[in-house]
C-alpha cells in the first residue's frame, strides 16, 4: 500500500520542470498565436475566436481530418487483429522466438524519414521491387505519384509494415504470461480453439490490447514523417493528413493564427478520443 | 465412473532415451479401482504430475497403456477421457460469471440447457457458491476459485476420474482443511474415483484410502496409511511419511538378528537375500529406554506439543526417538530397546526381513 | 515444422522485403539503379558507403544523431526515476492528475510543436545545438520513461526500502546501491524506448537545427531533394541508420516484450 507524504513532490520537481518548459511555454504561444492576427513585424490584433470558427467551417481542415480518421480507422483495423493473429502464432519459446522479436522490432527503429524513403525506393515503377513487380510482372497500373489509390495503399501499407510489430510485441507479453494450466484445463473441459481465444487468451491480453489501440490510435492520429517523404501529401491533397496540412500552413504559408487554432483543436479531438477509447476499454474493470 | 489401469507406463522427455536415468517415469504398473480416493506422494520432481498428466492425457507416454475398465485410451486426446483436473494455481475463466464457468464443460460437449441447468445446481449446492453463481468469477478469493475448478471437474456426471495437482498450494492455511473435508465429502457424494497429487504426507494421508508413494519416477510402494506407516517396504518410505521419520541405521546382518554399532538386534523375522548395503529400519515411536539395551548418549531433547523428540548417538550413528513421558536430559547416558516386531532390516532400500506370522 | 509458424514466417518476410531492398540499393552504381531493375546488385560496389564516410556533412549526420540521442536518454532516464519511485511508493496531492497529464504529452501531435519549440528554442540560443533536441524530445520521452519505470517498480516489495531503513541506509544510499539494481531490468527498457523515439524521430530534430546539430536522417532527405537520383547514396545512408538501432534491439531482446507488458494503463 502506498503511504500518503507530500514530500514526494520533491522527486516529481525535476520530471514537472522538464516537461513543463517543453510543454507548458509552447502551448500559451500556440494559445496566444490562435487568438490574434499578425500582418508581421511584430504587430498583433485581438481576434477572439475568430480563426476556430474559421478553421472548422472550412472545407480544407474539415477534409484533411475526414482522411485522417479514415487513415486511423484503417490502421487500426488492420493492425490490430492482424497484430493478434501474429502474436497467436507465435511460438512460445525456444531459439527462434528472440530472433523473431529483433525482426520483427526492426521496423521500429528506423528513422521516420528513412521509413518514407524506403518505402519510397521499394514502390518507385521500373526501380522499385514493388513497383516493378505490379507494374511488369503482374501488369496492374500502380504509380503512387499520380494514382490517389495507389498513393493511400501504399501510406495504409507502409504503416501496416511500420507499426504492426507494436500490436505483436503487446500481445504476444501479453500471451506469454499465461500459465499452461489454462491451456490444459481448456482441453480438458473441451474448448474450442475458438472458446480459448476467447475465454483465455482474449481477456488475458486485454490490459496489453488496451495500450496497443491507444499507442496506435495516438500515433498513427499525429503521424506526419513518413508520409510527407513518401508522397508529400498527394497526389494533390489525396494523403494530406491533418498533421501534414497543419505544417503546410505554419511553416509553409507562415499562417501563424490559423495554424495555431488548428493546433489547438487537432490537440483537442487527440485528447478526446483517446479519453473515448480509454474508458470504453476498461469500462468492465469498474464494474 | 470407471477402473483405471496403467500397465508397462514410461515416459521420457527426451526423444531418444538412453538410460533409466534419461526417464522421468521407469516402469509403472498400478490399477486404481472405481470409486477409490488415491494420493500420489512423492518429493518435487519424482514424477507424479507427468503420470497425472498422462492420465488425463496432457502427456502421451513413451511407451505402455493406459486402460479405463479395459478400455485401451492411450492415443485419446484429454476431452474424450472424462477425465477433469484440478491444478495447483485454480484455473477459472475471468470473464465469465461462476455459473458460466461451472457450465462450460457441459456447454462445449452440447449438453441441452435445461440439463446444464440442473447440474450446475446441483454442483453449486454441493460446494457451497449458490449465492455466487450470478458474481464475475475473477474477483472471488481462491478457495473460492479452487472450488470452482473443481466444480468443472465434477459437474459432468460422465466422468471417469477426477485428479487434483496439489490443489491446496495457494490456500490459506485455516482454509486448508476446510477444503480438504469438503474434497472428502464429495467423495462420499459423487463416488468417483479421485487421484491426488502432493507432496504433503498429511494431506495424502488424510485423503486417500489408497496412497501410491513414488520417488526417481517409480512407485515404492502402494499401501494403506497405516500399512506405509508401520511397514514400509522402502527405506525411502520410512523416511517420508512420518515425522519425525523411521531410522535407517547401518548395520551387518546375520542369520535372523541384526548387528548395529557391535550390538545385537532382534528382528520382526529372518533376513533373505545376500549382499549389498543393509540397515537396519525402526520408528522413532517404537524405539524406549531402559535400564537395559544399547547404550546411547543423548544430545537434544525437543518438545513438540504432544510427545518429545529425543536425538541420541550410538557409537557414531544418531537416531531418534520419540517419548510421551520419562524424558531423559540431554548429555545424560541411557539405554535404548527397539521394539523386535517393529525393526527391520533393508538391503539396498528394500524390505530384506520377513514379516512375523501372526 | 507446425502450419501456424507459417504466419509468423510470411510477416517476418514481408517485414524484411523492403530492408532488403535498401540494402541491395546501396550496393548499386547509380548506373545501374537508373538503367532498370535488377533483384541482385549486378555489379556489386562500395562507392556509396565511401562517399558517406569520407565526407563530413554525412558522418558528422551520425554523430549528431548518436548525440543527441544518448543526452536525451541519459536525461530522461534520470529525471523519470525519482519520479517513477515517488508514483509507486507514495500518494500525495494530485498525483494521479498529474500521471495523467505527463501521459496526455505523450499524444501531442509533433506537428503541433513544431513551430513554438523553433522560436523557444531560438529565444533561449539553444537552437541547432543537441541540447534542443535533447530537450524537446524530452516531452514525450519522459512521460514513457516515468510510466515504465512506475509500472517495474511497483513490482518491487515495500519491504525493501523498510528493511534498508532499519539497516540504517540512507535514502541516496538506498536507492543507487539497493533498489536500482533490483530494476535494472526496467531501466534498460526505458532506456531502449527513450532511445528508440528518440532516434526515428525526425520533425523536431529537423526543426531544432540547421547545419552543426543535423541529424543523418535529415542530411538524408536534402540530399534526396536536392541531387535528385542519388538512389545509390540515398540507400547506404539509410542502411547505416537502421544498424543502431538493430544493434540496440540485440541488446534487449529478452526484455522487450516484458517491458511493455509492466507498465501501466
Amino acid at each position: 500500500m502506498r503511504t500518503e507524504n507530500q514530500k514526494a513532490w520533491f522527486f516529481v520537481l525535476p520530471v514537472l520542470a522538464l516537461v513543463a518548459f517543453n510543454a507548458l511555454v509552447p502551448m500559451m504561444t500556440v494559445v496566444n498565436y490562435s487568438v490574434q492576427e499578425t500582418f508581421g513585424n511584430n504587430q498583433f490584433f485581438w481576434e477572439g475566436l475568430g480563426w476556430f470558427e474559421q478553421i472548422l467551417r472550412s472545407d480544407r481542415f474539415q477534409a484533411a481530418l475526414g482522411r485522417q480518421f479514415l487513415f486511423t480507422f484503417l490502421i487500426l483495423l488492420i493492425e490490430v487483429p492482424l497484430g493478434i493473429i501474429v502474436a497467436l502464432s507465435m511460438p512460445r519459446k525456444g531459439f527462434w522466438v528472440p530472433v523473431c522479436l529483433v525482426l520483427m522490432a526492426l521496423p521500429m527503429l528506423i528513422p521516420w524519414n528513412v521509413v518514407g524513403s524506403m518505402w519510397n525506393i521499394f514502390t518507385l515503377p521500373k526501380i522499385g521491387l514493388l513497383g516493378y513487380f505490379l507494374n511488369d510482372v503482374l501488369g496492374i497500373n500502380y504509380d503512387m505519384t499520380q494514382q490517389p489509390l495507389s498513393a493511400w495503399i501504399t501510406v495504409v501499407i507502409m504503416d501496416v509494415w511500420h507499426w504492426t510489430s507494436l500490436v505483436v510485441l503487446l500481445c504476444y507479453a501479453g500471451l506469454v504470461s499465461i500459465p499452461d494450466a489454462y491451456y490444459q484445463a481448456a482441453k480438458i473441459d473441451g474448448a474450442s480453439p475458438w472458446s480459448v481465444f476467447r475465454y483465455i487468451q482474449l481477456p488475458k491480453m486485454k490490459t496489453v490490447l488496451t495500450i496497443a489501440v491507444l499507442l496506435r490510435f495516438m500515433d498513427s492520429f499525429n503521424i506526419y514523417t513518413e508520409p510527407f517523404v513518401l508522397t508529400g501529401g498527394g497526389p494533390g491533397n489525396s494523403t494530406t493528413l491533418l498533421s501534414i496540412d497543419l505544417v503546410k500552413i505554419a511553416l509553409g504559408q507562415f499562417d501563424l493564427g490559423p495554424a495555431a487554432a488548428m493546433s489547438l483543436i487537432y490537440f483537442a479531438i487527440t485528447l478526446l478520443v483517446s479519453w473515448v477509447f480509454y474508458t470504453l476499454m476498461t469500462k468492465d474493470d469498474a464494474q | 465412473m470407471a477402473q483405471i489401469k496403467l500397465s508397462n507406463l514410461k515416459h521420457s522427455y527426451m526423444p531418444t532415451p538412453k538410460g533409466p536415468d534419461d526417464y522421468a517415469l521407469k516402469e509403472i504398473d498400478v490399477t486404481w479401482r472405481d470409486g477409490g480416493a488415491y494420493a500420489l506422494l512423492g518429493p518435487s520432481g519424482c514424477g507424479k504430475s507427468t503420470l497425472l498428466n498422462i492420465i488425463s492425457g496432457l502427456l502421451t507416454p513413451s511407451e505402455g497403456q493406459i486402460l479405463f475398465d479395459d478400455r485401451d485410451v492411450t492415443a485419446l486426446p484429454p476431452d474424450q477421457r472424462n477425465i477433469a483436473q484440478v491444478f495447483q494455481f485454480p484455473v477459472i475463466y475471468d470473464t465469465m460469471t461462476v455459473g458460466e464457468n461451472l457450465a462450460f464443460p457441459l456447454k462445449n460437449r452440447g449438453v441441452d440447457t435445461a440439463t446444464i441447468k440442473r447440474r450446475v445446481d446441483e454442483i453449486a449446492e454441493m460446494l457451497d457458491v449458490t449465492e455466487l453463481l450470478k458474481t464475475r468469477a475473477s474477483g472471488l478469493s481462491p478457495d473460492n476459485k479452487q472450488k470452482i475448478s473443481m466444480g468443472r471437474g465434477l459437474v459432468r456426471d460422465d466422468v471417469n476420474a477426477v485428479m487434483f495437482d496439489e490443489p491446496l498450494t495457494v490456500i490459506d492455511p485455516h482454509l486448508k482443511w476446510k477444503l480438504r473435508s469438503k474434497l472428502k465429502e464429495l467423495h462420499q457424494r459423487v463416488r468417483a474415483t479421485m487421484i491426488y497429487v502432493t507432496h504433503d504426507q498429511t494431506e495424502a494421508l488424510t485423503f486417500a484410502d489408497e496412497v501410491v508413494v513414488m520417488q526417481d519416477g517409480e512407485v515404492v510402494q502402494i499401501g494403506t496409511p497405516v500399512e506405509l506407516f508401520e511397514r514400509p517396504q522402502h527405506t525411502f518410505v520410512g523416511h517420508f511419511i512420518g515425522s519425525p521419520g523411521m531410522n535407517v541405521l547401518p548395520c551387518e546382518a546375520r542369520g535372523d538378528r541384526a548387528v548395529f554399532e557391535g550390538h545385537d538386534v532382534m528382528l520382526e523375522g529372518p533376513i533373505h537375500g545376500d549382499g549389498g548395503r543393509t540397515d537396519l529400519g525402526i520408528r522413532p515411536e517404537y524405539v524406549g529406554f531402559g535400564d537395559t539395551g544399547i547404550p546411547a548418549h543423548v544430545t537434544k531433547v525437543s518438545d513438540i506439543g504432544r510427545h518429545y523428540v529425543v536425538s541420541a548417538m550410538v557409537g557414531n550413528t544418531a537416531l531418534k526417538a520419540v517419548t510421551e513421558h520419562s524424558v531423559p536430559e540431554p548429555g545424560s547416558q541411557v539405554f535404548l530397546q527397539f521394539k523386535p516386531e517393529q525393526s527391520r532390516v533393508y538391503r539396498d532400500g528394500w524390505i530384506a526381513s520377513e514379516e512375523r506370522a501372526q | 515444422m507446425k502450419k501456424r509458424s507459417l504466419i509468423p514466417i510470411l510477416y517476418i518476410a514481408f517485414l524484411m522485403l523492403p530492408i532488403y531492398w535498401l540494402v541491395a540499393m546501396s550496393f548499386k552504381t547509380t548506373n545501374e539503379i537508373l538503367s532498370g531493375f535488377s533483384l541482385f546488385p549486378q555489379t556489386f560496389t562500395l562507392e556509396n558507403y565511401i562517399t558517406i564516410f569520407t565526407d563530413p556533412t554525412w558522418y558528422w549526420g551520425y554523430i549528431n544523431s548518436i548525440a543527441y540521442v544518448t543526452i536525451n536518454t541519459v536525461l530522461s532516464v534520470c529525471v523519470a526515476l525519482p519520479a517513477a519511485y515517488a508514483f509507486s511508493r507514495y500518494r500525495f496531492l494530485g498525483d494521479k492528475q498529474l500521471f495523467f497529464w505527463l501521459l496526455t504529452n505523450r499524444m501531442a501531435p509533433a506537428a503541433v510543436f513544431a513551430l513554438p519549440f523553433f522560436q523557444l528554442y531560438s529565444s533561449i540560443g539553444l537552437f541547432d545545438t543537441y541540447l534542443a533536441v535533447a530537450l524537446a524530445h524530452t516531452l514525450f520521452n519522459v512521460p514513457l520513461a516515468v510510466w515504465i519505470l512506475e509500472g517495474f517498480m511497483r513490482g518491487i516489495p515495500k519491504e525493501l526500502d523498510e528493511t534498508a531503513y532499519v539497516d540504517g541506509y540512507s535514502f541516496p544510499r538506498f536507492f543507487v546501491t539497493i533498489f536500482l539494481p533490483n530494476i535494472k531490468a526496467g531501466v534498460g527498457v526505458a532506456a531502449f524506448f527513450c532511445f528508440m523515439f528518440s532516434w526515428v524521430e525526425m520533425l523536431l530534430a529537423k526543426t531544432l537545427t540547421a547545419v552543426e546539430a543535423k541529424p543523418i536522417a535529415a542530411v538524408m532527405t536534402r540530399t534526396a531533394s536536392s541531387a535528385g537520383y542519388e538512389l545509390g547514396l540515398l540507400a547506404a545512408a539509410g542502411t547505416l541508420t537502421i544498424i543502431p538501432g538493430a544493434i540496440v534491439i540485440w541488446f534487449v531482446r529478452n526484455y522487450i516484450a516484458r517491458g511493455f507488458a509492466m507498465g501501466r494503463v
